[in-house]
């Protein structure tokens, strides 16, 4: 009898490998490493993100409802997870109803593949987009270009990022870590015709990214867009924005061409009410986003004549399969976590590798595009964070990303534990498992006090604890525990003393 | 009251002053303090390292520990120890333990307090006759701040001690980079992140930083000696427990 080993089928199937953008090349601490030696990148970013943190605190502070409508936003999310399928097939309908046509995408290959295939059919070898994360994500300028279609960013801090031949560090500021003198380069080094007199006023650098931007909306056929929500109810789409670069690609090219991943549905028309008060307020510190642009199939004569949509999986459903990840897939990509995280302020985003940095990044990228052993760079994204829960108080729809964290680091440490550390860890427990074992070992600390020796402070140890010893000194272990305090005579007799004077 | 001291095993091993002045300060309040002696360790570090399993032991040895049902209160001077009672014990239980576990978890999970919780909501108490004449500045680790909300109860018994020169730590509520096994898988991080703090905490001109976690203490102090800053940290109950002795000096 021939055996047949068949692969054992992996679904749902996580964001493949090779296409797209949600796994960098390097472990976080190797790329931040880097990262945090750019003094221009630190100074950047802390400014950036302390000026959107105070921003934001002071327009939600305003809102006497704030919590309540985070209950909301979390309860409509929620909702919307549980039943993703059958939302997405009232959407379908809806959509197509309206003259729009709808497409399915597995993975970023597929999605790349749709769409590049609607630009080619009509015949142009440009697009305009719309600033989007999910276009990010399956790196589709890079697949464009590939075919050889030019896309053009129209967003101004995307446009910067990509005229600079760089990568987004933030969600929704692209360009968070570039300041105006950076800027005013890029543009006199890549754009064309640019009066080689700019200078770094940042109404003189906008003025030369308008006149840039004007002749593309005018000559370019094909616009793609990403999307903020999704209505199932009407198969509406909503893009919030804050330049009109945005409205201007969704109402002057024939063809417009939305990638969306799936999460990113509403049941209702009126769930917007919720979702347009907590994402301008909770991203960019405003009461409301100066545009926000919504369409829906196509409307003779006005618009965009053609419509397309490209719902995308890429790791979304293996998500939603996961406790955790259902969580994550409530985020409404607003970017608060990033701006209040201490350790993206220090490291930016480029360090994450993904097109998700941050703590939502930290919990979303693993769970898109799995993490594949110890080597993977997504497995040390679960423990690129103190856990000092900014991120959670700032969520404006209150996903736990703290807990979430701890538990991916879980699941990480149960697909492939560290050796030494799951023996260390393994060890730790044993001895803490029992008084008398932990006054052993307690005795074994205490043998820090010869490696301090007169200095008082131990100021080298041998790795993995040389990290600390880097920087940091340790105290000189007591020459006393606790316990051999309180089981002292002296002990007892401080505490009888305090017994006193309680009667006093 | 009858209460409890759970000494955490950062604090019974390298911090005894911070258990010692918690336990004499409970004392001089007329409370019966306790020292349940088979107690250990919360299991905090391997449940945020990700090896739960093996806090389940931890978890089952400190429900032994306090058990006892004549114990009125568990006091723990440290933020991060009490989070991880109230926020991890019952994950840890639920996944590997028996149902009996859970139920002692849960009953244990509510008498469970972190020092000035205990002394402000539990015993109605904010000023505890503490004498402390330095300067200090005060940090707020983030467990005590987020996963706990002390919010201001640290600082309304400071705000009561005598002769104190409290002044306001700017960004106060900014980590300090330690998270655990984060200062050390993400030493470079880390070390940015300290070194904010300090700066923040050198522009008080503090005597002492003061905060009711012993291992951020760790964190910041290492920081500081390592600098030569002759700022020191110092936990609240070695502030509280503070008293001025015939002499005119603290003890």
């Amino acid at each position: 009898m021939t055996r047949v080993a068949l692969p054992s089928p992996a679904f749902p199937p996580r964001a493949p490998e090779g296409a797209g953008n949600l796994r960098g090349s390097e472990s976080f601490p190797d790329a931040a490493h880097h990262e945090l030696a750019n003094s221009q990148l630190r100074r950047n970013i802390s400014n950036a993100t302390h000026t959107i943190r105070e921003k934001r605190l002071q327009v939600t502070g305003e809102l006497p409802d704030w919590e309540q409508l985070r209950d909301s936003g979390s309860a409509i999310k929620t909702d919307v997870m549980n039943r993703l399928p059958e939302l997405l097939e009232q959407f379908e309908a809806a959509v197509t109803a309206r003259g729009g046509v709808v497409h399915w995408a597995q993975d970023a290959v597929e999605a790349n593949e749709i769409v590049a295939g609607l630009v080619r059919e009509t015949g142009s070898e440009e697009v305009i987009k719309v600033k989007s994360m999910a276009t990010q994500e399956i790196g589709l300028n890079e697949h464009l270009e590939s075919e050889g279609i030019r896309a053009y960013e129209t967003d101004l801090a995307e446009l910067i990022v990509q005229l600079g031949h760089d990568t987004p560090s933030h969600i929704l500021v692209p360009a968070i870590h570039r300041n105006r003198s950076e800027i005013r380069e890029i543009f006199l080094n890549e754009m064309a015709d640019v009066d080689p007199h700019l200078d770094d006023d940042p109404a003189s650098l906008a003025a030369a990214a308008r006149r840039f931007l004007r002749h593309k909306f005018m000559t370019t056929p094909v616009a793609i867009s990403g999307t903020n929500f999704g209505i199932a109810e009407t198969g509406t789409l909503g893009v919030v924005e804050s330049e009109g670069n945005g409205r201007m690609c969704l109402t002057m090219p024939q063809t417009l061409i939305t990638v969306m991943g799936i999460e990113k549905i509403i049941p209702t028309y009126a769930d917007l009410e919720v979702f347009l008060q907590l994402l301008p307020r909770s991203s960019t510190g405003e009461r409301m986003n100066p545009y926000t642009s919504m369409w829906t199939g196509v409307t003779p004569e006005d618009g965009p004549q053609s419509f397309h949509l490209v719902l995308l999986d890429n790791g979304r459903t293996a998500a939603l399969a996961d406790k955790i990840g259902r969580e994550a897939l409530n985020c409404i990509r607003c970017s608060a976590c990033l701006n209040v995280c201490p350790v993206y302020e220090r490291t930016g985003g480029h360090a994450y590798g993904s097109t998700y940095p941050g703590p939502i990044g930290a919990v979303l990228t693993p769970q898109l595009a799995g993490m594949h052993g110890s080597h993977d760079p997504n497995s040390s994204l679960p423990f690129a964070s103190s856990l000092c829960g900014a991120c959670f108080d700032a969520c404006p729809v209150k996903i736990d990303i703290p807990s979430l964290l701890v538990e991916l680091r879980h699941q990480k440490v149960e697909q492939a534990a560290f050796g030494s550390e799951a023996a260390a860890m393994r060890a730790a427990s044993i001895a803490m498992s029992s008084s008398g074992k932990f006054t052993v070992a307690q005795k074994a600390a205490g043998l820090g006090r010869l490696i301090a020796g007169k200095k008082g402070k131990i100021s080298a140890l041998p790795p993995p604890l040389s990290g600390w010893t880097d920087a940091r000194d340790i105290p000189k272990p007591p020459k006393q525990t606790f316990r051999q305090w309180w089981g002292s005579a002296e002990g007892q007799r401080e505490i009888a003393d305090a017994r006193r004077q309680a009667h006093e | 009251m009858r209460i409890a001291l759970f000494a955490t095993c950062i604090g019974d091993t390298m911090f005894p002053n911070a258990v010692k002045s918690t336990a004499l300060l409970l004392t001089r309040l007329g409370h019966e303090v306790v020292f349940p002696p088979g107690q250990t360790c919360c299991g905090q570090m391997h449940v945020n390292t990700g090896y739960q399993p093996d806090a389940l032991p931890l978890v089952e040895n400190y429900v032994e520990s306090f058990g006892d049902e004549s114990i009125d209160a568990v006091v723990v001077p440290s933020g991060s120890c009490v989070g991880s009672v109230r926020h991890q014990h019952e994950v840890v239980a639920s996944r590997y333990g028996t149902p009996r576990l859970c139920g002692q978890v849960e009953t244990l999970k509510a008498k469970t307090y972190e020092l000035s919780e205990l002394l402000v909501d539990v015993l109605g108490v904010t000023d505890v006759g503490a004498y402390y004449p330095h300067r200090v500045t005060y940090h707020p680790t983030c467990h005590s701040l987020r996963m706990l909300r002390v919010g201001e109860k640290p600082l309304q018994l400071l705000r009561a001690v005598r002769d104190i020169d409290l002044v306001e730590l700017p960004e106060a509520d900014s980590c300090c980079g330690f998270g655990g096994t984060f200062a050390l898988k993400n030493a470079e991080t880390s070390t940015a992140m300290l070194a904010d703090k300090i700066r923040n905490i050198s522009g008080t001109s503090a005597e002492y930083c003061c905060a009711s976690d012993s291992s951020c203490l760790m964190h910041i102090g290492g920081g500081m000696t390592r600098l030569q800053m002759g700022t020191q940290t110092v936990h609240l109950a070695e502030i509280l427990a503070s008293v001025e002795d015939h002499a005119g000096a603290t003890a």
